[in-house]
């Protein structure tokens, strides 16, 4: 499946992210070597690699919290890398859940959902209460929308963290490895949570370690691998037929350390 | 924890369940061990008691039986003279009580803009964050009645402004002194807050003085404020140093008795004054602590 130039330059044209050849150190290390993604709307890209590959990284530098060193991030044509551009501005049009909960232990659950909404939306205290209540009945979370962060067992807390990050129907959601933190018998909840936002047609790129539910989820797969991504495609053709032979290797090693 | 057996649940379990019913009503082991845990309870008090009572009767006896006992009695636990002095002394405490009225709001607000600033990153609020340090640095070494000389006889010869009374200028080096300190208590609160916090609140778009305001000093404030009760305790007792400056508030008023009684017991009037103005917050203060720690070590015996 290789994309004709033209059919190339239209995806790009069509994409909500562009990434065109980032480049990040950290100091001496060189993370990411010039990475180069497109995600179209109502997409979903899951983007794997060994530990340190560089996955956070990338997220962090579309969400503006990393500076980059060069290249351009592009959302819906705008350029996010831009000096000129007013940051916080951009950071409402992302979300993006974080492996650790970090919800903010002194609000309520449902004070955490609103925060963004009231703050940054300038809505009512009440509207954006009212907001935040539909959208933890929505996701089964209606019950502990009053209670405070610590009273919920970690994937009430996660999934709570997605809702926050949604709250304001950003164009793209990014979630580096929500389940990782999480027992094992919690991190369906979660899952299935991402699953019913591909549905609705959130465009949404996570970094994950879960295969199988990168298989079932991902429209594409990216596999980053020393800076670079060195495989990109159809989650089915990178997770089963990689054409590479570093992207084997790291899933054979993967499966077998399971 | 089941609460309503369901049909399909095994014999072995539902034995379990009543096992489990069981075990709530104390073994005779545990029975017998409550009992011992009483007695020796029961034991401590007593001793404690007991040891507490002998040791304030042998000090008194020490007191009262000493030669200079019915001199010392007489002029500092007079209760004529404490009668006597009760009004005036109450008024200074009244002034006393408004300065650390309007030096807590001082305080507050001027160790809030202190921390803060002394937290701001990047070059930029290099010049900002110095200053900050330094004035920090100043008023935590410097004796607060040597600020007080200074501000309170230093400050009004600069014919700055119109004379203002000199209680303004006690409560200025009160400010002055207490913001020092608790800047840095604030700043500490500020800085245990995990920076992933930050993190989450600027990735909603939040400003950095939204996310300050919002986020970080909520949970930043709840942290320190045993710390902070503290040094409002401190700065209850302090405000009677303000008497060093002239204006007449419990001490002074004190003071004043004293000379005209030949007689201290208007100190004792007023050092208890002072006791009594900061017991409550002294309680609030233990009551707070106590249940934070609850909080913490939940089931924690030790
Ligand atoms: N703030 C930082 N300062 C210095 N080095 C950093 C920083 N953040 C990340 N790194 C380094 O960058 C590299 C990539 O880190 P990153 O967190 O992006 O990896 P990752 O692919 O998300 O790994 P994991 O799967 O373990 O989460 C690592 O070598 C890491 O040590
Ligand atoms: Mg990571």
């Amino acid at each position: 499946m290789s994309p004709t130039p033209n059919a190339t330059a239209r995806d790009a044209e069509q994409a909500v992210l562009r990434i065109d050849n980032v480049v990040k150190s950290f100091g001496e290390t060189e993370v990411l070597r010039g990475i180069s993604l497109n995600v179209k709307h109502h997409e979903v890209v899951a983007l794997i690699g060994g530990s340190g590959s560089g996955k956070s990284t990338l997220l962090r530098c579309i969400n503006l919290l990393e500076q980059v060193d060069d290249g351009q991030i592009f959302l819906d044509n705008r350029e996010l890398t831009d000096p000129r551009i007013k940051q916080d501005e951009v950071r409402t049009h992302i979300g993006i859940v974080f492996q650790q909960f970090n919800l903010f232990p002194h609000m309520s659950v449902a004070d955490n959902v609103a925060l963004a909404s009231r703050h940054v939306f300038k809505k009512s205290k009440a509207e954006a209460r009212e907001e935040a209540h539909r959208l933890l009945e929505r996701i089964g979370l209606g019950e502990k929308a009053d209670e405070f962060p610590d009273r919920l067992s970690g994937g009430q807390q996660q999934r709570a963290a997605i809702a926050r990050a949604i709250a304001t129907n950003p164009r793209i959601l990014l979630l580096d490895e929500v389940t990782s933190a999480l027992d094992p018998e919690l991190v369906g909840e979660v899952l299935d949570l991402v699953r019913e936002l591909k549905q609705a047609g959130v465009t949404i790129v996570m970094a994950t370690h879960e295969m199988d539910f990168a298989r079932d989820v991902a429209d594409r797969v990216a596999f980053l691998d020393d800076g670079i991504i060195l495989e990109e495609g159809p989650a089915k053709q990178v997770l089963s037929k990689p054409r590479e032979a570093r992207t084997r290797e790291y899933l054979t090693r993967f499966h077998a350390s399971r | 924890m089941p609460t309503r057996a369901h049909p399909c649940l095994s014999s072995s379990i539902l034995t379990l369940v009543s096992n489990d019913r069981e075990a709530r009503r104390p073994s005779p082991i545990e029975l017998e061990r409550r009992a011992f845990r009483r007695q020796q309870n029961t034991r401590s008090v007593i001793i404690s008691l007991v040891s507490t009572v002998i040791f304030a009767v042998i000090l008194w006896l020490a007191v009262v039986n000493s030669p200079g006992w019915a001199q010392v009695q007489n002029s500092f636990f007079n209760w004529d003279t404490i009668v006597q002095a009760f009004p005036r002394v109450a008024e200074g405490l009244w002034l006393n009580i408004r300065v650390l009225f309007y030096a807590t709001i001082g305080v507050a607000v001027v160790s809030l803009i202190i921390a803060t600033v002394r937290t701001l990153r990047g070059p930029v609020f290099f010049p900002l964050r110095a200053l900050a340090a330094g004035y920090t640095d100043l008023f935590r070494g410097m004796p607060l009645i040597i600020v007080l000389y200074l501000v309170g006889f230093g400050i009004p010869g600069l014919n700055l402004f119109g004379r203002m009374p000199l209680e303004f200028w006690g409560t200025l080096a009160l400010i002055t002194t207490y913001s020092a300190y608790v800047a840095e208590v604030f700043r500490a609160g500020i800085e245990s807050v995990h920076p992933s916090q930050r993190l989450a609140a600027r990735s909603l778009g939040l400003s950095y003085s939204k996310t300050l305001r919002l986020v970080v000093m909520p949970q930043a404030i709840r942290k320190v404020t045993p710390a902070l009760m503290n040094d409002f305790i401190a700065m209850q007792k302090d405000v009677g140093l303000i008497s060093v400056l002239g204006a007449v508030d419990a001490v002074r008023a004190a003071q004043i008795e004293t000379a005209a009684a030949f007689n201290f017991s208007p100190y004792v009037l007023a050092g208890l004054l002072f006791v009594l103005l900061s017991l409550p917050m002294i309680r609030l203060s233990d009551w707070y602590t106590a249940r934070l720690r609850k909080r913490e070590q939940m089931g924690a015996l030790v």
